[in-house]
């Protein structure tokens, strides 16, 4: 596979997964706002553009329409829901012979869709339904990959993507989230912190599946370990991290290459995440632990890129 | 008066159009928009889309799309077929002939200094060996029908055609649209072009290279901004080979490589959709990057193939055109099966003072020109777009030919709810490789603008699915 087109089918992924998360944190922000005072609100949206790496406007204040344009259909902004559709199907339109038909045609309708949206007041009203159709339109494209795409290099490179865009998209996420709110107990939680917790889970579309492991009963603790340790749930960051070494072994052994640096790298990310107990982590510092998290995912990253998309030619004039 | 396609004369359909008309009679309007409207989403969904220049970069068009076929009887395609595939062995040999001997020219027959004076003349091909001789691997004929009903070429392209994938994405439509209608009217298969294609493709692949393995074969585009990408996708997926950029390969010991993931590979064919200037900097345009460093000197040395070769710009130079028939005449001792249409030649002193006093009539082209820029159709202009063409014409005559306006043929096309007649003219596409492989059928491209006669997509055209019978 040509390095640039496995370079662009990496890209894309990330972008995708990047706008159906925005999508949903934004979703899950309409439904809080509804139970919450305006204060609160604005909190948390303070929150949700650093946990987007969007810079906080001046003044530090921020009203929800403001809020939702920059992060849907701001085309200023690189990390706006429309900007990540449109930089996913530009990279897939780079390579759409590598894809099939079918998935071409599933992120292209996706873009038309986003891209034909206007801001109004009653689009902002009912905003979530484009929320839902921009998650809904990620997750088809993803079912349609799975079930039309030859399960090869180019669908590993996706995989890969997918799951390094989520590792670090979850910890920046749960990074933000112990930054700014109480040290996580296992007391029950109430009221409004009830609502942030809640919402951090939902945030991670991890709601009902933190209550079928642990029931209703909502201790931060337990929100943690759930989503940074749970191996089964695909929005943990073991998961994640599990997800983006399997595709590196699949892919070193597709190329035959040996590549030492981001296995070796991936590996212990893994590692870390599979001998790692809640109790430690909160102990130890949790914010330093999400942190190390995201520097490893990132030097995974670099890794993948020197390794696969761009080595120096000398390294490679065997064949 | 033009010809008509369906027509033999008013309210009397050909036979070949019987069955259509018939259709269209029974068929209610609403059907068939709301065919048309299923087949625009199909187009706009698989973004079957081209690029126009001199917008904003990267201003995506759906080429449209008329529903009713063009349709021509089996005898008229047979003839079509001997006629193109004479053209281009001709052609070939023309080709072999100026960039080594030079008989033709030495001959008399073609002016030596419209050949070297040619534009798209390169220098750095003389001596140069291709593989098999074939210079012109991929061939777009345009064809139009004129008033008296026969074909006649109105010019070769011998660059980097393109179209090819129109003709494809028409004919899956028409399939669905009309599958009965399709199917009693017997009509010739088109899919397998790219099978075909992907065999011409292999048959220049290098000698070297039969003892290593199959050869690697590659499509070299410009790029995602380029106004032909969609089908540079399109052929390189139906074919199974990679689509590449010019920073995708490198050159080092005179031998080509693809940068993969599994380290370097080395490329025996390109088929290669970038124009000659830009093939490589160090050779031609210096600063593109769209090109790959010493690709020429892999290619001189034999280790890699390119189709169409560099060069070959010379042949369809819209000066030496009229020469063609001489051409056909020289190498092959025949006369030639379609005619060329009627063109005056400026560098020559009576013919262009006939032309500038009949610029109102004319059709004047820049001879290096393609895709409907850089033209002038007389009766449509206005007098100062003349007199700017008088300018142009009196300070480099050689630059330019001037033709009589044609009367396209017209056939009917779905238009705003009702079928309406319009301008069309035929483009088929011609393999060369072991043997020379038309695939029945072409691009029928559609002047959409009513008594316009301009069929370039870029320009306001459309295309048509076209239906060669097999009896």
């Amino acid at each position: 596979m040509l390095s640039r087109v496995a370079d662009s089918l990496y890209w894309m992924s990330r972008y995708l997964e990047r706008a159906e998360h925005t999508a949903r944190l934004l979703d899950v922000d309409m439904q809080l706002r509804l139970d919450q005072s305006p204060l609160e609100g604005s909190a948390r949206w303070l929150r949700l553009l650093e946990a987007s790496q969007v810079p906080v406007p001046d003044g530090g204040k921020i009203d929800a329409a403001t809020l939702t344009h920059i992060l849907t259909l701001d085309r200023a902004n690189s990390s706006s829901i429309l900007s990540c559709v449109a930089a996913a199907r530009e990279n897939l339109r780079q390579v759409r012979e590598q894809c099939s038909t079918e998935m071409w045609e599933q992120l292209n309708r996706l873009y038309l869709q986003v891209n034909s949206t206007t801001s109004s007041e009653a689009w902002l009203l009912h905003s979530y339904l484009f929320f839902r159709a921009v998650q809904d339109g990620a997750h088809l494209f993803q079912g349609v990959t799975d079930s039309t795409m030859s399960h090869g290099e180019g669908w590993q490179y996706i995989q890969l993507g997918r799951f390094v865009e989520r590792t670090d998209a979850l910890a920046r996420l749960i990074g933000t989230h112990f930054t700014h709110l109480p040290y996580p107990t296992d007391q029950a939680v109430e009221s409004e912190e009830y609502l942030e917790w809640v919402g951090l889970l939902k945030s991670c579309a991890a709601f009902e599946a933190y209550c079928k492991t642990y029931t209703a009963e909502l201790r931060p603790m337990r929100v943690a370990e759930f989503l940074l340790l749970n191996p089964d749930f695909p929005h943990s960051v073991r998961f994640s991290v599990e997800r983006v070494n399997a595709a590196l072994d699949a892919i070193g052994e597709l190329t035959e290459r040996k590549a030492a640096q981001p296995s070796r790298l991936a590996g212990r990310m893994r590692a870390t995440l599979s001998f790692s107990q809640i109790e430690e982590i909160l102990a130890s510092g949790s914010i330093a632990y999400v942190d190390s998290i995201r520097w490893q995912c990132s030097q995974a990253h670099d890794a993948i890129h020197q390794i696969y998309f761009d080595y120096p030619v000398e390294s490679a004039l065997v064949a | 008066m033009v010809y008509d396609e369906m027509f033999a004369a008013p309210g009397v359909p050909r036979p070949h159009y019987q069955a259509l008309f018939q259709t269209l009679l029974e068929l209610p309007p609403e059907e068939l928009r709301k065919s048309q409207q299923a087949a625009d989403l199909s187009f706009l969904h698989q973004g079957i889309t081209f690029t126009v220049y001199g917008n904003d970069e990267g201003t995506e068009r759906v080429f449209p799309n008329d529903l009713l076929p063009r349709i021509i009887p089996n005898n008229e395609w047979r003839k079509i077929e001997n006629g193109l595939t004479q053209r281009i062995a001709a052609l070939n040999l023309f080709l072999e002939d100026i960039y080594h001997q030079g008989r033709i020219l030495a001959d008399g027959i073609v002016p030596r200094e419209l050949v070297y004076s040619c534009r798209h003349f390169r220098r750095e091909m003389r001596g140069l060996a291709v593989p098999r001789g074939i210079y012109v691997s991929i061939c777009g004929t345009d064809l139009v029908r004129v008033p008296d009903g026969s074909f006649a070429v109105l010019e070769d392209n011998l660059r980097v055609p393109s179209g090819v994938s129109y003709m494809l994405a028409n004919r899956k439509v028409l399939k669905r649209v009309f599958p009965t209608l399709f199917h009693d009217y017997g009509v010739c298969p088109v899919d397998h072009y790219a099978q075909a294609l992907l065999a011409t493709l292999r048959a220049l692949s290098p000698p070297s290279s039969a003892a290593r393995h199959e050869p690697t074969v590659v499509l070299l585009t410009p790029g995602v901004f380029n106004s032909a990408y969609f089908e540079h996708t399109f052929l390189a997926q139906q074919m199974g080979i990679e689509l590449v950029e010019g920073r995708d390969l490198l050159v080092h010991d005179n031998v080509v490589y693809m940068r993969t993931t599994s380290g370097l590979r080395r490329v025996d064919v390109i088929y290669r959709r970038v124009d000659d200037d830009y093939l490589d900097p160090l050779c031609f345009r210096r600063g593109s990057g769209l090109g790959v460093p010493g690709l020429f000197n892999a290619y001189r040395a034999g280790n890699v193939a390119l189709a169409n070769a560099i060069g070959t710009g010379v042949a369809d130079d819209k000066a030496i055109y009229t020469y063609v028939p001489a051409i056909i005449h020289y190498y092959l001792g025949e006369d030639p099966i379609l005619a060329n249409v009627q063109t005056y030649l400026l560098s020559d002193k009576s013919q262009r003072s006939y032309v500038l006093e009949h610029m109102d009539q004319l059709v004047v082209k820049a001879v290096g020109e393609s895709g409907g820029y850089g033209m002038l159709i007389g009766p449509h202009s206005t007098k100062e777009q003349r007199e700017e063409f008088r300018q142009k014409i009196k300070a480099e005559p050689r630059n330019y030919i001037a033709q009589p306006t044609l009367g396209l043929s017209r056939a009917p096309c779905f238009l705003d709810g009702e079928v309406q007649a319009r301008h069309v003219d035929l483009r088929p596409y011609i393999l060369y490789g072991e043997n020379v492989t038309l695939v029945p059928g072409g691009l029928t491209r559609v002047a959409l603008r009513q008594g316009s006669l301009i069929v370039n997509s870029s320009q306001g055209g459309g295309s048509k699915d076209t239906w060669v019978l097999r009896a």
